[in-house]
């Protein structure tokens, strides 16, 4: 599941080297914590949290699928 | 943007050394040559190597088209992702998608499509220099949900005239708005506007 974010990230931010993310599988819920250089973390948050829910969004639908909850934490 | 320089004995060594190293086809790349080399004496004494930079081509279509299979193969989701030429021109580019999880990529009311659409937006216009347009199709979903909005447009409108009290229709995204607003525009007894905040602004349908 954090390759998902990985990728979506490492696609958008100007420092795609400095992005970590690491994952917490639970039972029912994936917990996906994702990193970026302190200048990208508008990049991955955007305008009222508008690429951050996006992100959320789409890692959902590959959650559901895996029959979990996902949780994405970003800080920098 | 992706590109490398290297040195070769002749210019042909240079761009394969290149070309390897940043594992593209010659299709792929964009090549400078910016020093020819010599032999010199004898092929021996005083030679000069040759020097090249090597650039990945940047293609709006494929970048797009590579971060959302990216994003599907990581993602477990049996999608295909498929870039429509005729309905894409120099502003604008669009995609289709097919799966047999359709509903998953979809999303309720398109979120999960709405959110695919715009990180590929992100994901392209950073690498390219003009402005891109991105559009997301998931088997003609765009056209069929347009005439169900269109429906429920005229259904509220009706009920607005009827009662005569405002009617208020669920939160939508912009584009989906629009298409409300644009169905009731042209009768004048009624008017349309929307209220709230995104993601949760609607719009609202009173008689005039």
């Amino acid at each position: 599941m954090k390759e998902i974010v990985e990728t979506i990230a490492r696609s958008i931010v100007d420092h795609p080297e400095q992005v970590e993310v690491t994952e917490e599988v639970g039972q029912k819920s994936i917990r996906i914590k994702l990193s970026v250089a302190e200048e990208d973390m508008g990049q991955v948050i955007g305008k009222q949290g508008r690429i951050a829910r996006a992100i959320r969004t789409v890692v959902k639908a590959a959650a559901t699928k895996a029959g979990k909850k996902a949780i994405v934490d970003i800080k920098s | 943007m992706v590109s490398c320089k290297e040195t070769g004995n002749s210019i042909e060594e240079a761009i394969e050394k290149a070309l390897k190293r940043l594992d593209l086809s010659r299709q792929e790349a964009e090549i400078n040559i910016i020093d020819e080399g010599s032999k010199g004496f004898l092929g021996i004494i005083g030679g000069k190597d040759a020097v090249v930079e090597v650039t990945k081509k940047v293609i709006p279509a494929e970048i797009g088209k590579n971060f959302l299979e990216d994003i599907f193969s990581s993602s477990d989701l049996d999608v295909e992702v498929e870039y429509i030429e005729s309905k894409s021109n120099e502003k604008q580019l669009y995609f289709n998608l097919s799966s047999s999880e359709l509903g998953l990529v979809i999303g309720h009311r398109g979120e999960t499509l709405d959110a695919l659409q715009y990180l590929t937006s992100l994901a392209v216009n950073r690498e390219t220099d003009d402005y891109f347009r991105i559009m997301l199709d998931a088997e003609g979903y765009r056209e069929r949900r347009k005439e169900t909005l269109e429906r429920l447009a005229n259904k509220m409108k009706n009920k607005a005239l009827e009662t005569g009290r405002k009617v208020m229709l669920d939160p939508m995204p912009p584009h989906e708005r629009r298409i409300i607003h644009l169905a009731v525009k042209d009768d004048d007894r009624v008017k349309s506007y929307s209220e709230g905040e995104e993601p949760f602004r609607k719009v609202m349908i009173e008689k005039v």
